[in-house]
């Protein structure tokens, strides 16, 4: 077994300990090269057909070509897909910094959608070496009542096995891929030869590292225009993943504080 | 250790190929563990571009000198407590290997964020601080290590400069660590002596510790081993799920250790039926013909249909593991009420989980303490011996025999409480495999199904004692039979006279009474007849359990006459009894009855006549496809 290998038997033993002990699961589903990955994943846990829905929490301001891949490969891959809204901007925050209150709607479109489906268990693709306040997730990470992290009271998690019992009304986060590295993410898109969308290849001496809302995602400077040269480019930069991303610039805190409320 | 790495693997995507190795930081609270990891990324050039200068301009803004730890302390909450409160993963390269660091804090408030981290790693670097020395924390950091199988420990002697470089004071503690290492049957791989803080030992010898001819903290890591490949080990196979998606009935689980084959010969534990594998299946490309070893998640087809379920060990007839009720495990205990002997406690080894009491209770100390006192009970960060009676039979191996499956985790009200390794596994009765060949009735399904006019079915009446089971039971049996079909009653108490006569009222024997009539009534619907089972069942857990057995043929009906109803009526004068104090383990009178959550029927028979719940019943089996539609007319063909 190589090192994808691994990867790939680890995520999926997860998927199918969420399943057996959930009762009603979704996949969060940003249309991004993670949770495109973890899409693949399922379906090879379950041998070909993903057995809970995919939920995308739509902010309506993605770029056109993320719509595209989720019209386009919902279908392909016979899903079973809830395309689910925000709220309007004024029912959230104020006192965020402008890019986390953007960010924080989708936190609020979430808990909608929870309320509206009562998940008891929500898939989510991140990462611990995305972001350092993610580095402290557990694979099963219990949500409050209102969808809050308590960072402080996380209960051990050893051995692979997890705490799969959320007091009632509240839901788990469940992270198939939370030891892989965004070189990892990349170089599985490669072997299995799954979609992603373009615009994370360079095109005029740019591409995007990380997708996010059209307004709050800028993309970085690369070269990079196939998944072989972005391999190499990631060997190399020490710059993080989503410099890109507005929000995580704000201030030093407005992460944490997302997270906290509930953010992925 | 949740992931193996063997030798051969290609850490990085370039092709290079690098062994990674997962290590955790542990120690006692502020003998230097941030200090070291902020240190030794920046030795090993690991640190994003700009991080440094932009932690040095945040610590001058607070007014505060620049630390090293400051680059872990990535959280808000963290520096305002001055405490790492949880792991970090990050990741750095020395010469030959690509490192995974999973920074373990050491407060003690703390210890179940160091296990998390810790049960993951491949080795750990053990911190002291020369000044201070051997501390409880660090022994109760080095019991853990041994309890969670790290067994390659590199110790690092800090602060040598607070100590001016003392050779002498270095020997003391190293001599005093590795006794205590030694007695734990770890045995360090170095002890080095470094200051994190000018960089002395960690990736040079500088001339301060002139005196030390051994490795560095990056040579120690660089000569970690990656955890050992498990595929020599005899064939476990944990069962997670059964699946049946489309005509595939699929095992799905992963290979904890050893290897298998389609075609293999294997034995399903703890209840020994044997069968063949037929094969392995997988996506997009499926079957897949060669060996399958440790580590894989697969999914695999049996020659033939038995009852399997989650929970249950495939391996090797002959390699099997032990069935057993009754076990002895050295654990570690998290939870804030200590654990005593008698507590009721859940137990999962793998995907299996168990209800369990604890019989015995030996050796609970505090790791922590140079000379242990014996304790009764199991206090919060301490460790002990227990034995442990289980109300199911799990198959499971002693820990030296199989690291994976010799190990398990304690849950207190749906929370892990504690875990640790499986010592012996009493009675050492190696189960004898039982080579069960079904064999199939000489009538096919639809032979009978067109004599009955329905499938085969369970139909499941649960509810409160008095609640109108038994009577809507019969009116069921009386209308199914009159329409020429073929009910048969499976009556719980009556039940319990004959078959189920060894079976009293505790939870483990209830549980048991229901498998037993949920295994009845399934055979008899796979031969074509509907069982009606009229049993309390007031536990959840169980109910599903008779789901699984039952699957697709499973109905149940929740007779959900109020509770005060059911009392008035008290046709066997139990209520009275209870109330009286003459009747334990009663259910009606507390809420020990656990209502259904997706029943296909829910029924009251106060507000209904018998005929008209009968009606109903006869309904939804038709509407479930158990009843074909138009019911035969006997008179009609005479």
């Amino acid at each position: 077994m190589d090192h994808l290998d691994q990867l790939e038997a680890q995520s999926i033993y997860i998927f199918r300990e969420a399943f057996a002990r959930l009762k009603k699961i979704a996949l969060l589903w940003s249309l991004g090269k993670d949770s495109n990955v973890m899409i693949w994943l399922a379906r090879k846990a379950f041998f070909g057909k993903m057995p809970f829905p995919a939920l995308h929490v739509d902010t309506g301001k993605k770029f056109p070509e993320m719509y595209r891949f989720r019209d386009h490969y919902g279908k392909e891959w016979d899903l079973d897909l809830r395309v689910e809204p925000c709220p309007p901007i004024d029912a959230v925050d104020p006192t965020l910094p402008p890019a986390a209150r953007s960010a924080a709607r989708k936190t609020e479109g979430l808990k909608m959608a929870l309320a509206k489906y009562g998940f008891d268990g929500l898939i989510a693709g991140i990462r611990r070496d995305e972001e350092a306040t993610r580095a402290k997730e557990r694979v099963f990470s219990p949500r409050g009542l209102e969808g809050n992290w308590d960072v402080r009271d996380q209960p051990p998690e050893f051995w692979d096995h997890f705490n799969a019992s959320p007091p009632q009304g509240a839901h788990l986060r469940i992270h198939p891929i939370l030891h892989w590295t965004e070189a990892d993410i990349w170089a599985y898109t490669k072997r299995e030869n799954i979609p992603i969308i373009p615009l994370y290849l360079a095109k005029d001496g740019k591409r995007y590292r990380s997708l996010g809302d059209q307004d709050i995602t800028n993309p970085v400077a690369s070269t990079a225009s196939s998944i072989d040269e972005i391999l190499v480019e990631l060997e190399q930069t020490k710059v993080p993943e989503r410099a890109g991303r507005a929000l995580d610039h704000e201030t030093e805190d407005a992460f944490e504080r997302l997270r906290v409320a509930g953010y992925l | 250790m949740n992931m193996i790495v063997t030798s051969a693997s290609s850490a990085t995507p370039n092709g290079t190929t690098r062994p990674q190795v997962r290590i955790v930081i542990v120690g006692h609270v502020d003998h230097g563990k941030s200090t070291l990891v902020g240190r030794l990324l920046h030795e090993t050039g690991s640190l994003p571009e700009g991080k440094l200068d932009m932690l040095k301009a945040v610590s001058a803004r607070r007014g505060m000198p620049f630390e090293w730890s400051f680059l872990l302390d990535a959280l808000q909450t963290e520096r305002d407590q001055g405490i790492t409160i949880d792991t970090t993963q990050i990741r750095f390269r020395t010469n030959s290997r690509d490192i995974v660091l999973i920074d373990a804090p050491g407060h003690a408030e703390f210890l179940r964020n160091m296990i998390t981290g810790a049960s993951q790693a491949d080795g750990a670097v053990l911190i002291i601080d020369a000044l201070e020395g051997v501390r409880d924390q660090t022994r109760r950091h080095g019991y853990l290590l041994h309890l969670l199988g790290v067994k390659q420990v590199a110790v690092v002697v800090n602060k040598m400069d607070r100590v001016d470089f003392s050779a002498a004071r270095f020997k003391n503690i190293s001599d005093e660590i590795s006794a205590h290492l030694n007695g734990l049957g770890v045995k360090p791989t170095a002890v080095i002596p470094i200051s994190a803080r000018d960089g002395d030992g960690v990736a040079e010898r500088t001339g301060r510790i002139g005196w030390y001819k051994g490795p560095t903290v990056v040579e120690a890591l660089d000569r970690l081993e990656p955890a050992r490949p498990l595929e020599t080990l005899a064939l476990r196979l944990p069962v997670q799920a059964i699946y049946k998606f489309d005509d595939r009935r699929i095992v799905a689980g992963r290979i904890e250790s050893g290897s298998l084959i389609a075609g293999d010969e294997i034995v399903i534990m703890p209840a020994g039926k044997i069968a063949k594998i037929k094969t392995v299946e997988s996506w997009p490309v499926t079957p897949v013909a060669g060996r399958q070893g440790a580590g894989r998640s697969v999914g695999i087809t049996l020659d033939r249909e038995l009852f399997i379920e989650r929970g249950d060990i495939i391996a090797h007839a002959g390699s099997a593991p032990r069935e057993t009720r009754r076990l002895r495990a050295r654990i570690f205990w998290l939870h804030d009420k200590p654990l005593a002997k008698g507590d009721q406690i859940l137990v999962r080894s793998g995907p299996k989980e168990s209800r369990a009491t604890v019989v015995a209770i030996e050796k609970a100390v505090d790791p922590g303490e140079l000379s242990s006192t014996e304790n009764k009970a199991i206090a919060r960060n301490h460790v002990g011996e227990i034995d442990i009676s289980l109300s199911n039979p799990i198959a499971t191996d002693p820990y030296t025999e199989n690291p994976r499956t010799g190990r398990l985790v304690i849950e207190v009200a749906g929370r892990i409480a504690g875990g640790g390794l499986v010592l012996s596994v009493d009675a050492g009765q190696r189960a004898v495999p039982v080579d069960i060949v079904p064999v199939e009735s000489a009538l096919r399904s639809d032979e009978r199904s067109a004599r009955y006019r329905h499938n085969g079915a369970v139909v499941w009446l649960t509810g409160l004692p008095a609640s109108g089971k038994s009577t809507l039971a019969r009116a069921l049996e009386r209308r199914l039979f009159t329409n020429g079909g073929s009910p048969v009653l499976l009556d719980g108490d009556t039940l319990r006279a004959g078959l189920n006569s060894d079976l009293g009222f505790s939870a483990p024997d209830r549980s048991e009474n229901i498998r037993r009539l949920a295994e009845v009534a399934t055979h008899l619907a796979r031969n074509g007849h509907i069982a009606i089972v009229a049993a309390v069942s007031p536990a959840r857990e169980d109910r599903a359990a008779a789901r699984r057995i039952a699957d697709t043929a499973f109905r149940e009906i929740h007779v959900a006459t109020p509770a005060e109803i059911c009392e008035e009526r008290d046709p066997k004068g139990h209520y009275k009894k209870a109330r009286a104090g003459a009747l334990a383990s009663f259910t009606g009178i507390g809420n020990d009855y656990e209502k259904p959550e997706r029943a296909e029927l829910v029924i009251d028979t106060s507000t209904r006549t018998v005929a008209e719940a009968a009606d109903e019943i006869e309904q939804m089996l038709k509407t479930t496809g158990v009843l074909f539609d138009e019911v035969v007319d006997l008179a009609a063909n005479i």
